[in-house]
């Protein structure tokens, strides 16, 4: 027995979400009183683990997985529960995440619960805790079987340091080329910005912004802060944005430390989608718009004159705290 | 091209989410159901390939009788004809497990389901099916051309897209971008008229178990009011976020 943790990879590195999830299994083996396992696909050095109280890593090395392929991602970790018979597989959130445990569960005929937010309530049987209808209720969902699939919630439960061995060794079960299925033929992805999925802190333009040719501001504050940047469904859908950055219900879902609207009305589209952030901070020249109810702090003001004055607040705290 | 559309029945993306006194169950009362958004725009996708290249396109769903409306809307919209695989939709591995045997028994060579349910938030039931058919998957899937039996995807990823190459049978993770959505088709009379004609095929479930049970439900707390900064003193903001809600 033992609990198996997905931890993604690019590069030859590990991904940002890597230490959530693998302090998620960590933490859920030692409740459970077994090992927890990493698989690690293409790592160079995949020792850092031992931080995160991970015992045992099956590293895997198969060029064919340099670009991600979801079905053969799905193959190594079925490949990796029958060699180390884990009852919990724990992946993470993430776009590729998301699209191979799916198809694991489905080869398993395993339950699967994602979007789990935190360490299960019971172990046995096993009930976690998840965020449903888009944030607006939680579940407690119990999962049956011999093997069970917990998707954990980006940024919900945080990293925990605790000591493990991480001791490597070589994973090379057979998986056929028919494994792959897809093949990848190009990757675009602007690699001098942050993705959503990845940040801390997220700013994000809507209609009040009037127009494509004032997103300098939001472009501005996100680079003084390191953030990436988003905007609502209707200023992706008239083309000011690219389609990537539209969140919520129907867009992509944001789960930052900090996320700041400006210029969005904040629609229970928009706030569905995000509600899972940590903190939330609105600027919006309408004191009864509705974001108001749902952030953590507020400016009621014009954005055309509040964004450049926090930017350079926020530079001077930045030379200060640098 | 036999093309089959997966529709789950959503409440509409304004409803109120409240739970019954038990907690044990979303309540229903006063919430109007829809197509699924992510389906919708499968769905439009699918009308353009029975368009252009004289595609088949069936829609189907797993629940009761209450489905119903939902299927005649993507009737209305021009599917060919509906199948509603007859149980409640308990669980992911659950309705997969329905909709492959539909898929099987209707030699689908396409299955266009959504990137996922906005209800409960699964995203598992194409992945789950296309691991029981064997079949190649794309999921969050932005961009679909099937020719002959090759298929080219482009699938949003964190951060940007990627193009895939891949071949029928194929099962797709749809969402906004299959299709824009000014693109999609909302029923008009003809095609409401229409649909009454269209069959409405009622199925028996097949048995599987499923592999998870919500057991309960609850809201989250509810929110304290929002601390409000003069728009002439931002800087108090920055000195909230550092020392009080520590996000600097
Ligand atoms: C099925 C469905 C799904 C949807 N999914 C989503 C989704 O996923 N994500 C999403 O975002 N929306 C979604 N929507 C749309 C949603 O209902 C709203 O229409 C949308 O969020 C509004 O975008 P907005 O806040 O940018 O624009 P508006 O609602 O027009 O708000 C603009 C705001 O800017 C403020 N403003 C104007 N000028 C200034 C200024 N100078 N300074 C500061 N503030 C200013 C105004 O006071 C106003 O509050 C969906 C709708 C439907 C029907
Ligand atoms: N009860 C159902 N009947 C038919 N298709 C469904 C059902 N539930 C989910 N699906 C399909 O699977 C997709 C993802 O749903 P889910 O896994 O529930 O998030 C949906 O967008 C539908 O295409």
């Amino acid at each position: 027995m033992s609990v198996l943790i997905y931890t993604e990879s690019e590069n030859g590195a590990f991904r940002k979400n890597a230490w959530e999830v693998a302090s998620y299994g960590a933490q859920l083996a030692k409740a459970m009183g077994t090992e927890a396992v990493a698989l690690a696909i293409n790592v160079t050095d995949p020792s850092a683990l031992a931080s995160y109280g991970v015992a045992r890593v099956l590293q895997v090395n198969d060029p064919r997985m340099d670009t991600f392929n979801a079905r053969a991602a799905a193959t190594y970790l079925e490949k990796a529960v029958a060699e180390t018979g884990a009852r919990v597989v724990v992946v993470g959130s993430s776009a590729d995440a998301k699209f191979a445990a799916p198809i694991l569960a489905g080869n398993l005929k395993a339950g699967y619960a994602p979007n789990v937010v935190a360490l299960p309530e019971s172990t046995s049987p096993l009930v976690v805790r998840r965020t449903v209808f888009s944030n607006k209720g939680f579940a407690h969902t119990e999962l049956s079987g011999n093997t069970a699939i917990i998707g954990v919630s980006s940024n919900a439960f945080g990293t925990v340091e605790a000591q493990g061995d991480a001791r490597a060794e070589a994973f090379a079960p057979e998986v056929s080329d028919a494994a792959f299925g897809t093949r990848s033929v190009s990757v675009d992805k602007a690699t001098d910005k942050i993705a959503i999925a990845d940040a801390d802190i997220v700013v994000s333009g809507g209609r009040g912004l009037k127009g494509p040719e004032n997103w300098n501001l939001i472009e501005e504050l996100a680079g003084v802060l390191g953030a990436a940047t988003a905007c609502s469904k209707p200023v992706s859908d008239m083309g000011w944005r690219p389609h990537s950055e539209h969140v919520g219900q129907t867009g992509k879902p944001v789960a930052s430390n900090l996320y700041i609207a400006i210029g969005i009305s904040g629609a229970i589209q928009h706030l569905a989608g995000v509600n899972a952030s940590k903190v939330k901070v609105v600027i919006n020249n309408d004191p009864e718009a509705p974001f108001f109810k749902a952030a953590d702090y507020g400016i009621v003001g014009d954005a055309f004159e509040v964004v450049p004055e926090l930017i350079e607040k926020l530079k001077e705290f930045k030379a200060q705290n640098a | 091209m036999k093309i089959l559309v997966c529709i789950s029945n959503v409440p509409d993306t304004t409803s109120k989410i409240n739970f019954t006194a038990d907690q044990s169950a979303f309540d229903t009362t006063g919430v109007q159901f829809v197509i699924n958004p992510n389906d919708e725009f499968g769905l439009t996708r699918a009308m353009w390939m029975k368009e252009k290249q004289g595609a088949t396109v069936h829609v189907a769903t797993v629940g009761g009788p209450g489905v119903e409306p939902t299927m005649r809307k993507a009737l209305a919209i021009g599917a060919d004809e509906a199948i509603r695989i007859d149980a409640e939709p308990t669980d992911g591995l659950f309705v997969a497990r329905q909709l492959a045997e539909v898929v099987k028994n209707g030699s689908y060579e396409l299955v266009i389901a959504g990137r996922e349910s906005i209800d409960y938030n699964g995203g598992m039931v194409p992945g789950m099916l296309a691991a029981m058919l064997d079949m190649n998957f794309v999921n969050t899937c932005i961009g679909l051309e099937i020719e002959g039996t090759s298929a080219k995807a482009v699938r949003e990823i964190d951060g940007g897209k990627e193009t895939i190459e891949t071949s029928l049978p194929l099962v797709i993770g749809g969402q906004k971008g299959l299709v824009e959505e000014s693109d999609l088709r909302i029923p008009n009379m003809r095609g409401i008229m229409m649909a009454r004609q269209k069959k409405l095929n009622v199925v028996p479930p097949v048995d599987m178990g499923a592999g998870t049970k919500d057991v309960s439900f609850e809201k989250p707390p509810a929110k304290g009011p929002v601390k409000l900064v003069d728009p002439s003193q931002v800087g108090q903001l920055v000195e909230l976020l550092h020392k009080e809600a520590k996000v600097l």
